[in-house]
């Protein structure tokens, strides 16, 4: 299975770095400790530039999924669930939902990482029901 | 924004081309055609002309526009971003300039082969060179259309209120319908039903079905604008820009604003509305009509509740068939929006509210007083009240 590769900036190749060592890493603003993402220079909140990589626990759950039907891509199973999670920590990403059906997915489903590699070496991050803790 | 440029500026010409999935000739040809149409409806010549405004996505350039036309020079250019959001920016542009006297006539216009040309669904196939920084949080996820970007926002807002698709049939039915009686209209004398709404196939499930995404549109329109004094001399009842606004929220992206703490709203929008409201003195209940841009049939709920047509939440019960066709409280899209006349990038819109001015539109509402008129939602944009004169 192929997918399209992400391209990087300065600002944002620590994330898909961690990604590759099976880690989910976020911003840390290194003036006010507020957490961020997707990855930008500056903290809205204190202007600082400085920051350093966070690595969040990974678990969240559903704030909103669609299953893109047309057109069709490569790569991608047919339906294929596109999720917003939001963390633990209180961030938001997109990514992928695996190992579960559409008609069992809800909003407010505790989810978790893992990672999985395509075609080209490409590792993304995708999101599994969470299992029971 | 302040009420200062309240009616110092009007809308005097208007030009479009036809609407069509294959125009047979550039982008460029499209916009000199319609800004030489709407300066031959407004009475003017290119060498009254000084200056020119359009979209940051617009491929002709403003000096070709000039160059082809005859315009023998320009004082004033400016471009407007972030795709549909731009439309009413562009009034917003030239009103400030021939109120302030920077220009004296400015047109603004948006020309595009988007059915067959460059296609904005088709990010896909164009890939080739890497893909742009912020897509690169959405496209390997299999996001990669504007409909997947919009759906995910609006799965949320759907689930918060209890919406589901069947309530965005309403505004496909009502565009249809106006669509139907316009003979300019890409969907003419082609009705839907609910049920033709809810039989067609998910584009993105269960959010937007084949009814609830715009079509895509070959094409070309344009704007005349002057200042109000000029315009009692012109060819037609003039459009007094009574309010015009651009807005953008915090923390949002082109369209894909999936960051902030709630996304039930379109911020930008709100933004919009608190300055039309503001600069016009007028509320929703002065409106008789409106142009709500309709990409797509979600962000329509979604904007009647930023503007206070209604409650946060109520859009599923306010935006019924009757309601929004001509006759009901709120008729809208009288052309048939962008899903039943064509995806114009919303300029379209305000050619049609500038005929509601004048009483020239093929669905004619009644004792037009107010128009509101919306620019493209998801991105930053702009909104505009047009009012005729008195």
């Amino acid at each position: 299975m192929s997918r399209i590769e992400p391209s990087m900036s300065p600002d944002t190749a620590f994330f898909w770095e961690g990604v590759a060592q099976g880690r989910l890493l976020v911003q840390r603003c290194g003036g006010c400790d507020a957490l961020r993402h997707p990855p930008r220079p500056m903290c809205p909140a204190c202007n600082s530039l400085a920051w350093d990589p966070y690595e969040t626990t990974g678990r969240g759950q559903v704030y909103s999924f669609v299953m893109p039907r047309h057109p069709r891509y490569p790569g991608f199973d047919d339906p294929h669930i596109a999720v917003l999670v939001e963390l633990e920590e209180g961030l938001r990403l997109v990514s992928n939902l695996g190992e579960v059906e559409p008609e069992d997915v809800t909003i407010g489903m505790p989810v978790e990482v893992f990672y999985a590699t395509f075609e080209g070496g490409i590792v993304l991050p995708q999101f599994r029901p969470a299992a029971p803790t | 924004m302040t009420a200062w440029l309240k009616d110092r500026a009007a809308i005097v010409g208007i030009g479009q081309t036809e609407f069509s999935k294959a125009s047979g000739r550039t982008e460029l040809q499209l916009a000199c055609e319609a800004v030489k149409a709407a300066l031959d409806d407004a009475g003017l010549r290119p060498s009254d002309v000084d200056g020119l405004v359009t979209f940051t996505m617009d491929t002709s350039d403003e000096i070709e526009v000039a160059r082809n036309l005859g315009i023998p020079h320009l004082s004033m250019f400016s471009r407007v971003p972030y795709g549909g959001g731009a439309a009413a920016g562009t009034v917003l542009h030239a009103a400030m300039a021939v109120a302030t006297g920077v220009a004296d006539v400015v047109v603004c216009y948006r020309a595009f082969n988007e059915r067959s040309g460059f296609r904005f669904g088709d990010t896909g196939s164009v890939l080739g060179g890497g893909l742009p920084l912020w897509l690169s949080w959405y496209a390997p996820y299999g996001l990669l259309t504007p409909a997947s970007w919009v759906a995910l926002h609006a799965r949320r807002y759907m689930h918060t209120y209890g919406v589901t698709n069947e309530h965005f049939g309403a505004i496909a039915v009502v565009d249809r319908h106006h669509a139907a009686t316009n003979p300019d209209a890409w969907f003419y004398q082609r009705p839907i039903t609910l049920a033709d709404h809810q039989a067609s196939r998910w584009i993105v499930e269960p959010v937007l079905r084949l009814l609830d995404c715009c079509q895509e549109s070959d094409g070309g329109a344009a704007l005349v604008i002057t200042t109000a004094d000029r315009a009692r001399d012109l060819a037609h009842r003039p459009a007094l820009i009574t309010a015009a606004a651009q807005g953008a929220g915090g923390d949002g992206e082109m369209m894909t604003s999936y960051y902030r703490d709630d996304l039930t709203g379109l911020p930008e929008m709100g933004v919009v509305a608190q300055q039309l409201w503001k600069a016009s003195g007028l509320r929703p209940s002065h409106i008789t009509t409106a142009f709500l841009y309709d990409h797509f049939t979600p962000f329509v709920l979604m904007q009647l509740e930023e503007l206070g047509f209604c409650g946060r939440g109520e859009a599923k019960d306010f935006a019924t068939v009757e309601n929004l066709s001509i006759g009901g409280v709120l008729p809208i899209n009288t052309n048939g929006g962008l899903l039943g006349e064509a995806y114009l990038h919303g300029m379209n819109g305000i050619t049609e509210s500038v005929r509601q001015i004048r009483g020239t539109a093929c669905n004619q509402v009644p004792d037009v007083e107010h128009i509101l008129v919306t620019a493209g939602t998801g991105v930053p944009t702009s909104g505009l009240i047009l009012s005729p004169s008195a």
